[in-house]
């Protein structure tokens, strides 16, 4: 019975911190601009104002168009279910492993893209155009990533990867992993739309790929597409903090440990989002172009990875 | 690493909000009515009906770290249909009529607009022009007219003010 609880007190948790890691992001990057910035809870601000707004809907817009959010929103939860955030070995190890989480995630990036090009706008078109350049790219090099990871673990269950390295603690330290997280880092980055792929808070279309999608869309259908998002970045990153530093997760089910799994879980993130911030401060926007170089060698890393994960198994 | 001493050294410079004076008492204004009013989340689309950028300048001087509009909840956003609040510049020019029109159709309920400049107002010196269809509110319903040439970010915040004043409560 428990161990449902904490299936479902797991996704209640991630859902509802999703919008204030972001917020933590964006109120950190305010700082480093010299700036005060909007405080870290202004995207729950921004969520409570969108629900009850109007949704205007462009009259060329098809049933796709309505649906998507649902779609994306959906995928994303359902990532939420899967992914190892609190507690190893857990009830739901059995629904998914690996290979559910990454097609899952481009399910979403495949309804979102359907969204972009569905009211006929020129933007949604190109933005559609850029997310699935960047997703090709990026996919191989998420799944190859953590597979070097399974291939240490013997096992492509999420949970099984990360109750692995928690037993041999100095896995972590051999290239295999090292290389993994390097690869998964820059992959993280490229798929939940930060610099140097994609500027999340530029509002200049011709640079845009994210928000270029949803541009068409108001109220609660903006809420929904927003709040995945950001439920993609929190999830993306806890893979990072579980798989590469797994110290602190909880493998019973008491109190004590979970309430232990939650104060580290939160650290690790504040220090992913200060990375993020201090590394969104320092380069640029990469030019189109330059984007596929960049997960090019993020691809040939996972590649590496792999295969020295494979030699001194 | 110079980047990052740089801002160190500069620390913060957004004006901070407790050392008197009348901008900063408006401004505690405009957070408290956001707060009540839209959840203290506004999204502000500038839309440039013919205006000669003039005060777009001062619109992106909101922006800078030192009037920093983001620690209000008021933001600059890419799309109409994001947008609570339009600010439209500029005499209406007969290129932008259409477009101006269709942006604020394009704009969900509740919505608000805010004519920025006195060219929004009487066409300035545009007045009389063949390429002029004629002041903003000739085009759609304006909630507030900002006065200058261009207004000050001040000057915009107290109409971006008065015009969340206009909202009904929800």
């Amino acid at each position: 019975m428990s161990a449902w609880f904490v299936e479902i007190f797991q996704v209640v948790f991630v859902v509802a911190l999703a919008p204030g890691l972001v917020g933590l992001i964006r109120w950190i990057k305010a700082r480093l601009q010299s700036r005060l910035g909007a405080p870290p809870g202004q995207p729950y601000r921004e969520l409570g104002k969108l629900f009850h707004k109007e949704a205007v809907v462009s009259k060329n817009a098809s049933w796709i168009f309505r649906f998507a959010p649902y779609a994306v929103s959906a995928s994303t939860l359902a990532i939420a279910f899967l992914v190892p955030v609190l507690v190893v070995p857990r009830r739901l190890d059995m629904v998914g492993d690996l290979f559910v989480v990454v097609y899952l995630l481009l399910l979403g990036t495949f309804w979102l893209a359907l969204a972009g090009l569905d009211p006929g706008s020129a933007f949604g078109g190109m933005g559609s155009s850029r997310e699935v350049t960047v997703a090709a790219l990026a996919e191989p090099t998420t799944a190859t990533a953590i597979f070097s990871l399974a291939l240490g673990a013997g096992s492509t269950n999420l949970g099984a990867i990360v109750a692995a390295a928690l037993n041999d603690p100095w896995t972590v330290l051999t290239p295999g992993h090292l290389l993994a997280f390097a690869a998964l880092f820059i992959v993280a980055i490229a798929e939940t739309g930060r610099l140097p792929v994609d500027n999340p808070s530029t509002h200049l279309e011709l640079t845009m790929i994210h928000e270029a999608m949803i541009l068409e869309y108001s109220g609660r259908y903006l809420a929904l597409l927003e709040w995945a998002a950001w439920l993609k970045l929190f999830v993306f990153l806890s893979l990072l903090a579980n798989l590469f530093f797994p110290w602190g997760i909880a493998t019973t089910l008491t109190p004590g440990a979970l309430s232990w799994a939650i104060v580290t879980l939160l650290v690790k993130l504040a220090l992913l989002a200060v990375v993020i911030a201090v590394m969104e401060t320092r380069v640029a926007k990469l030019r189109l172009f330059r984007v596929p170089e960049l997960l090019t060698a993020s691809f040939v890393l996972a590649l590496l990875a792999i295969t020295s994960s494979f030699l001194l198994r | 690493m110079r980047l990052f001493s740089k801002i160190l050294s500069v620390g913060i410079v957004t004006e901070p909000l407790d050392n008197g004076g009348e901008e900063v008492e408006l401004a505690r204004q405009v957070a408290a009515k956001t707060q009540k009013l839209l959840g203290r989340a506004v999204g502000i689309r500038e839309v440039d009906a013919g205006s000669c950028n003039g005060c777009e300048i001062e619109i992106t001087g909101l922006t800078s770290p030192i009037y920093d509009l983001e620690r209000f909840g008021l933001c600059f956003v890419a799309s109409p249909r994001h947008a609570d609040m339009l600010l439209v510049t500029g005499p209406v020019t007969r290129n932008m009529e259409v477009p101006l029109r269709k942006t604020y159709e394009a704009t969900p309920d509740p919505k608000l607009v805010v004519a920025v400049g006195d060219c929004a107002k009487t066409c300035g010196v545009f007045q009389g022009s063949y390429a002029v269809v004629g002041s903003v509110d000739a085009v759609i319903p304006v909630d507030v007219f900002v006065h200058g040439c261009p207004p000050e970010p001040s000057d915009i915040l107290r109409g971006i003010l008065a015009a969340l004043d206009r909202l009904p409560p929800k």
